[in-house]
């Protein structure tokens, strides 16, 4: 029993992840440029072919590719291999326009079996333990992300998908699952429910890995304290496989990016340069190892910050943050990058409900943030001291995420503008004041 | 033992507790008894009406958003020095108000106290041994009919 499930390959020396990487991305782009026109053309309109693509050093002269282009090529536009080759497909749901298709072949699954099985090894799961998995089984990636990594590893796995709280609680304790893997606000929500059953000395849990949303430090910490276990943090995105291309280990502090089968790069969101580790900015990835779907520099709009500092696990990959936002929303406020999606989360740990609205204004040239959010039932009393000591909770806590200071206005619900059923989250007046 | 108040929550923004007495209005509700509390950015009204469980379906059909809280209410000789003389009485005990206020039914020489204490049960028991009137949902109801 290792503490790795591939330990030649996540501890391997850093000349050796270079020249798996540098192998790996020549000969995709040569598959992508004979069998994926659309990137073909992509590369042509740079100037750029296969023989100036000598390794990674020369990864910066190919075009991004963006969640537009996959839409523009759905759905077999970027299709490397043809479909008798393609074994399954997963999709993102479309909250805006079509839908994104990814391709597997089998190579392609048993390649995120193996980055979600390291993932479940990080963890401290083995053939012994019993894997709840309770993540969407279907389009979504998630269940079968982490199905498939759980049988590589051998753990007894149990199929639950989301939802049926009850069924879950019975089968957990039934089969004494012992590794529970789900989205974290259902695993937040399962241990309320457990506690309020009462069988919360029936529960085996010993680890968890949550992923597929955004979650806070502080909501690691609930939801270690209520089940008991130590929860991970996982990260993936369909277009790039799933869960499973990064993943963090004992020390969770940071997630351990599969660098033997992705590369990955910070760009700066505004300009494309590439930008060295330790900067915040857009995590791009270069999916070479896959067949049906191998995307190059794929633009994820995720901002992280990428550390190359030796880890105490052993293990050599580059770790990466979690998301600290979404680059397509990224407000610079007082200086510092504020993102909706750090406003949102505080909100949501805090007990508010995500409609919001954040107001920046410059007056005398110096930002103010304010976030409008709605009253709901849950957060309001009949007396104004606890509703007034939430507030000051909440502004403290949007300080601490965010690092400067957010006046905070409740308001009454549904006030918020919603433009075509969905609210305005920004309203940026500083711009009128530009030229 | 307690009576039913209905909090509900306003937006601080000029004219929201006029569209509010609007709403109350239009759905015919009468209004027996209000009081608002104010923060900087938001403000309370503590409302009694005759029909509190109709008031809440209004009051929710129109987007607010408000809950039945149980309060006490006393009845007091409407003299000087009743009003002080009851809260001595919660004071001694050392029961904390959160808030008070007073209103007037068709009712001649009375006044009623409605009281928000953690600990309804405690403050009501210590008023009644002290001879106070403590008034119950449905009494309240057949004062507001009579
Ligand atoms: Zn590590």
């Amino acid at each position: 029993m290792s503490k790795y499930f591939s330990p030649e390959k996540e501890t391997a020396s850093r000349e050796q992840i270079v020249e798996w990487q540098n192998a790996g991305l020549v000969d995709c782009v040569k598959r992508v440029w004979d069998n994926v026109p659309y990137y073909r053309k992509k590369m042509e309109k740079k100037g750029v072919t296969p023989d100036d693509i000598k390794g990674i050093e020369d990864l910066h002269k190919l075009p991004f590719l963006t969640k537009d282009d996959l839409r523009d090529a759905y759905p077999y536009g970027l299709l490397a291999r043809p479909l008798s080759d393609c074994v399954r497909i997963h999709s993102t749901s479309g909250t805006t326009g079509r839908r994104v298709v990814a391709f597997y072949t089998q190579n392609d699954i048993d390649l995120w079996d193996e980055c979600c099985a390291r993932a479940l090894t990080a963890a401290g799961a083995t053939e012994e333990d019993v894997v709840q998995v309770s993540y969407g089984y279907g389009l979504f990636t998630g269940g079968f992300g982490l199905n498939g990594g759980s049988h590589k590893v051998g753990c007894l796995t149990l199929p639950m998908s989301s939802g049926n709280t009850d069924r879950q609680i019975q089968f957990m304790t039934d089969l004494g699952a012992t590794v529970l893997c789900c989205t974290p606000s259902y695993a937040a929500y399962l241990g309320e429910s457990i506690h309020e059953r009462g069988v919360r000395d029936k529960i085996r849990l010993k680890a968890g890995i949550f992923g597929a949303e955004a979650w806070t430090e502080e909501m690691r910490r609930d939801i270690e304290e209520t089940l008991g276990i130590k929860a991970y943090d996982i990260y993936g995105l369909t277009e790039i496989s799933g869960p499973g291309v990064a993943f963090e280990c004992e020390n969770q502090d940071g997630m351990h990016i599969n660098e033997d089968y992705f590369i990955v790069e910070v760009i700066d969101p505004k300009t494309g340069e590439v930008l060295p580790d330790g900067e915040k900015g857009e995590l791009v990835f270069t999916a070479f190892a896959k067949e049906a779907f191998p995307l190059l520099r794929y633009r994820t709009k995720d901002i992280c910050i990428l550390s190359r500092e030796k880890c105490s696990c052993g293990r050599t990959f580059v770790k990466m943050t979690k998301p600290l936002g979404r680059s397509d929303d990224m407000l610079i406020v007082k200086g510092v990058n504020v993102f909706p999606s750090q406003i949102e989360t505080v909100l949501l740990n805090h007990g508010y409900a995500a409609n919001y609205q954040i107001i920046v204004d410059r007056h005398k040239n110096s930002d103010s943030l304010e976030v409008r959010v709605e009253m709901t039932p849950e957060m309001f009393s009949d007396e104004l001291s606890k509703v007034s000591a939430k507030e000051r909770e909440l502004v403290a806590g949007l300080k601490s995420m965010l690092g400067i200071h957010a006046d905070v206005k409740l308001v009454a619900p549904k006030s918020i503008v919603r433009s075509e059923g969905k609210a305005v989250r920004v309203i940026d007046k500083r711009n009128l004041y530009k030229g | 033992m307690t009576t039913k108040q209905i909090s509900v929550f306003l937006e601080n923004r000029p004219g929201t507790l006029a569209e509010f007495c609007k709403v109350l209005q239009k759905n015919n509700i009468d209004m027996r008894a209000m009081c608002v509390a104010d923060a900087m950015d938001f403000g309370i009204a503590r409302v009694i009406v005759d029909n509190v469980y109709d008031t809440v379906t209004v009051l929710k059909d129109e987007g607010y958003v408000c809950q039945i809280t149980k309060v006490l209410t006393v009845e007091m000789e409407d003299r000087p020095g009743a009003l002080s003389e009851i809260l001595a009485l919660l004071g001694e005990q050392n029961i904390n108000l959160e808030y008070t206020y007073a209103f007037l039914t068709r009712e001649k020489d009375k006044a009623y106290l409605v009281i928000k204490v953690a600990d309804n049960a405690a403050a009501a028991d210590i008023l009644k041994k002290n001879g106070v009137k403590v008034i119950c949902q449905d009494e309240l109801e057949k004062i507001f009919g009579d």
